[in-house]
């Protein structure tokens, strides 16, 4: 029962605290460490404990990375890379530098004094990103230069992880068994003991070629073995077995890694990256998110109950002024590298305040180092605090943007507006006969498209015709979210299925009021129902075709085709007024009188303007068009 | 041997009385290649090779269509904008045209005295189509005399179709026949139902 107890505290107050925190816009990763702080500190709910659960919640890293790597295409890293290498690898190795710096002032050992540099010279991807997509300031030029910088220190993480065992300080007798548990990231403290050993008789040489031949087996098997395997789990339709797969991939490769004595952290990414081209790359992502989020939050939970307030109010001077000399070094060097690549006006400023702070992976690198010895312990709850109180004035940095130095900028900026170099981005959900067609004319037409659909089959031969689609489920909210949607300008809701139809745009209606929805329908019933559900425009998926054919069959009895083409117009704008004309008689879920009587008398205007032609009758309507004059006018 | 293209427009053949009745002739006249274009293109997507390569491969291009509101009913226009690409049609290396003889054959529902300097409409109607002799000359193009057809609106009252036709009839052979004089019917305002003047006698020009 002291399982589901400690469960209850750390969701209760993930549960109370993070929502509140988000609404106030401090972001998620801040409302995990105030509920940390105070269950912890302020409560004494928690104690000790927390150290074998923070071990645990480790594991949100290893997934952390397995997301960061699925979400980097080879393809979109090597058009990024002048940003990447350029300005966010300058922002990295200059921070480091300058911190290590500061560390040595300071009579740090070498080691400690990178070590820290390193830690600091990251932003908070989490609160910068969120906080951007929410004031729509990503497509910026600063945003857009914030983004490149957040990848770069994310990617940073890897071979950060991969040096810091290596700067432990100590006699090198017990630093290998020290170095080694951090090298495990994992953070199963337990079987890191004996991870590496496995090895360890071998010789050096022998060693690096179980390495090699370990990451090349992940390359080969993400490429060409886990397709087939998802597929195969795909099929059966059991939504739990998947994510079941998904995890045991994750855990798999933690444990390989482990055996080999490699981070584990290393191996999902890379494994990430091997599956980001993937069709399955959504349904991962959908499927270890939450997991990956539970488990982030519970690690930033245990942050802020380990929090030494007696430190943090017996020097408060000190603390701070730490976390604003912080905050200002690191806007120095930000604006210093906004100007080298030429960020005008608000955009520099946006880069240089939205990156000062440092961020949550600090909290995990300084796990790491703790274990690695690299840094001190005393030292680390003071820089907990600083990095902690350095997020917190995040929000107060992009209010000082938005009200200060935005309104201002405007009219200094005489930058020509920006060439609108994205088309609009189009969801669609469904690429069975119907979607597939809307699919080809709008990727024909140079747009950018995603594609979901449940069934694998279809995935793989729409995969072999080149476009891509992805595997899932279109009414799992999570996927439709994976996919895109919350930056969607479109949705196009094609599935086969009536009520998973309506199910899907009610739930994009409601949940991104932005996008507009165009929604294939069964029938005209269907059109009110999806109309209701709040689907912008619907169109009943066999209407067009009928059209079309009962026009072909007009020209097949012999009348003329340009005939045939205004008597199917006729028909069309006859049937589309009845659409919006039954609209007001239409009740959800049925039919009533009025209903069937405004049908009625519609069916007969319709057929009294179809037949004119036949006889002598002439009616107003058909009448019209290229009508000569009457034989009788004599002023002609 | 000339090979004649009658391109042929009319949104309402089904009630059309002297222009579909002409149109059955051009089809039945061997030599002449007739297209109906509102049949052909009832959506209006006109498909410009095949056109350009109809107009590559004829000699005299006729078009012929009801006289709507002083031109011809619109998809002709349409064809224009399509078909006469620079490059083709006009411009340093567009002579694909060049020689070629171009005429309208229409019906117009008004009297022939309203299309005179004194009536209603104080012009003839060579005058009045200048837009398509304009078009010719830009093509290099010998823009013939329009044959026509007045009153049309009163014609089958009149009885007056089946002379028409004949004289259609008569005027398609004699260009397929190469006695049709191109010389003079491009000097002249209009080609009446008595053609004589400009059939050529004895050998074939």
């Amino acid at each position: 029962m002291e399982l589901l107890s400690d469960a209850f505290v750390y969701l209760c107050a993930a549960v109370i605290a993070v929502p509140i925190a988000n609404r106030l816009g401090l972001g998620s990763v801040l409302g995990y460490l105030i509920a940390g702080v105070v269950i912890g500190p302020v409560l004494g709910i928690v104690g000790s404990e927390t150290t074998e659960v923070q071990h645990f919640a480790e594991f949100g890293v290893v997934m952390m990375l397995f997301l960061v790597g699925l979400e980097l295409q080879p393809a979109m890293l090597w058009k990024m890379r002048k940003q990447l290498i350029g300005l966010g690898g300058l922002q990295v190795l200059g921070t480091t530098a300058v911190f290590a710096g500061v560390g040595l002032a300071f009579g740090l050992v070498w080691q400690s004094a990178v070590a820290l540099g390193m830690i600091l010279a990251l932003s908070s991807t989490a609160i910068v990103l969120q906080t951007l997509n929410e004031k729509g300031w990503l497509k910026t030029e600063g945003g857009q230069s914030s983004f490149s910088v957040l990848l770069t220190q994310d990617i940073a993480v890897i071979p950060m992880l991969a040096v810091l065992p290596l700067l432990a300080v100590g006699n090198s007798g017990d630093s290998y068994g020290e170095s080694h548990g951090a090298g495990h990231g994992g953070g199963h403290g337990d079987g890191a003991a004996h991870g590496g050993e496995a090895l360890a008789s071998l010789p050096g040489w022998l060693q690096a070629v179980v390495i090699l031949a370990v990451i090349a087996a992940i390359i080969v098997a993400g490429r060409h073995l886990m397709r087939p395997v998802f597929r195969f789990i795909a099929e059966s339709h059991l939504r739990e077995i998947f994510t079941a797969t998904a995890l045991l991939l994750v855990i798999g490769i933690a444990l390989l890694m482990d055996f080999v004595g490699l981070s584990p952290a290393l191996g999902t990414f890379l494994a990430g990256v091997v599956l980001s081209d993937s069709d399955y790359r959504h349904e991962l992502e959908s499927d270890i998110e939450p997991f990956k989020g539970l488990l982030l939050g519970l690690f930033f939970l245990t942050v802020g109950a380990g929090i030494d307030f007696n430190l943090l109010f017996g020097a408060p001077v000190i603390i701070f002024g730490l976390a604003i000399g912080l905050i200002v070094t690191k806007f120095a060097l930000l604006f210093g590298l906004g100007t080298i690549f030429k960020l005008q006006g608000a955009d520099k400023w946006l880069f240089a305040l939205g990156l000062a702070q440092a961020g949550e992976f600090a909290f995990v690198l300084f796990g790491f180092a703790l274990s690695a010895g690299v840094l001190e312990p005393a030292l680390l709850q003071i820089l907990t605090l600083v990095v902690a109180i350095s997020m917190l004035l995040t929000p107060a940095l992009f209010i000082l943007y938005e009200k200060v130095i935005a309104p201002r900028a405007v009219t200094q900026s005489n930058r020509p507006a920006d060439e609108i170099d994205r088309k609009g981005r189009i969801v669609i959900a469904g690429m069975g006969r119907f979607g597939q067609i809307v699919g080809r004319l709008l990727i024909t037409s140079g747009y950018d498209v995603v594609i979901l659909d449940h069934d694998p089959q279809t995935v793989e031969n729409l995969g072999k015709v080149g476009l891509k689609t992805f595997y899932g489920d279109a009414t799992r909210p999570d996927l439709l979210h994976g996919a895109g949607l919350q930056d969607a300008d479109l949705f196009i809701a094609a599935l086969d299925d009536r009520d998973k139809q309506t199910m899907v745009v009610e739930h994009v209606a409601k949940t991104y009021p932005k996008v507009r929805i165009l929604a294939r329908a069964r029938d005209r019933h269907h059109v009110y129902e999806l109309e209701q559900a709040g689907a912008h425009h619907a169109e009943r998926e066999v209407f067009e075709g009928a059209m079309t054919m009962g026009r072909r069959a007009l020209i097949d009895l012999g009348v003329h085709p340009f005939r045939a083409r205004s008597k199917a117009k006729d028909f069309w704008h006859h049937d589309r007024a009845m659409l919006d004309d039954l609209r007001e008689n239409y009740n959800d879920g049925g039919v009533d009188k009025s209903y069937v009587d405004a049908m009625r008398a519609h069916s007969q205007t319709l057929f009294d303007i179809m037949r004119t032609d036949h006889g002598d009758e002439k009616h107003e309507r058909t009448e019209r068009g290229w009508n000569p004059p009457p034989k009788g006018d004599a002023t002609l | 041997m000339a090979k004649v293209l009658v391109l042929y427009a009319h949104p309402r053949p089904d009630r059309s009385e002297i222009n579909q009745p002409l149109f059955e002739t051009a089809k039945g006249v061997q030599g002449v290649t007739a297209v109906d274009l509102y049949a052909e293109y009832p959506d209006f997507d006109i498909r410009v090779d095949v056109e350009q390569e109809r107009l590559r491969t004829h000699d005299i291009i006729i078009f012929q269509h009801p006289f709507y509101w002083y031109s011809a009913p619109s998809i002709m226009k349409e064809w224009q904008d399509l078909v006469l690409e620079y490059g083709f049609a006009y411009g340093l290396h567009g002579k694909a045209l060049v020689g070629k003889s171009f005429m309208n054959v229409t019906t117009a529902g008004a009297k022939p005295e309203a299309y005179s300097a004194d009536g209603l409409n104080h012009s003839d109607i060579r005058s009045l189509l200048a837009p398509f002799e304009k078009t010719a000359d830009l093509c290099e193009m010998r823009f013939l005399a329009p044959f026509v057809m007045f009153g049309a609106g009163r014609a089958l009252e009149e009885n007056r179709l089946n002379v028409h036709r004949n004289a259609y009839d008569d005027l398609l052979k004699a260009m397929v026949a190469d006695r049709f004089d191109l010389e003079k019917a491009a000097k002249a305002k209009q080609i009446s139902d008595v053609l004589d003047d400009f059939i050529l006698k004895g050998e074939a020009v």
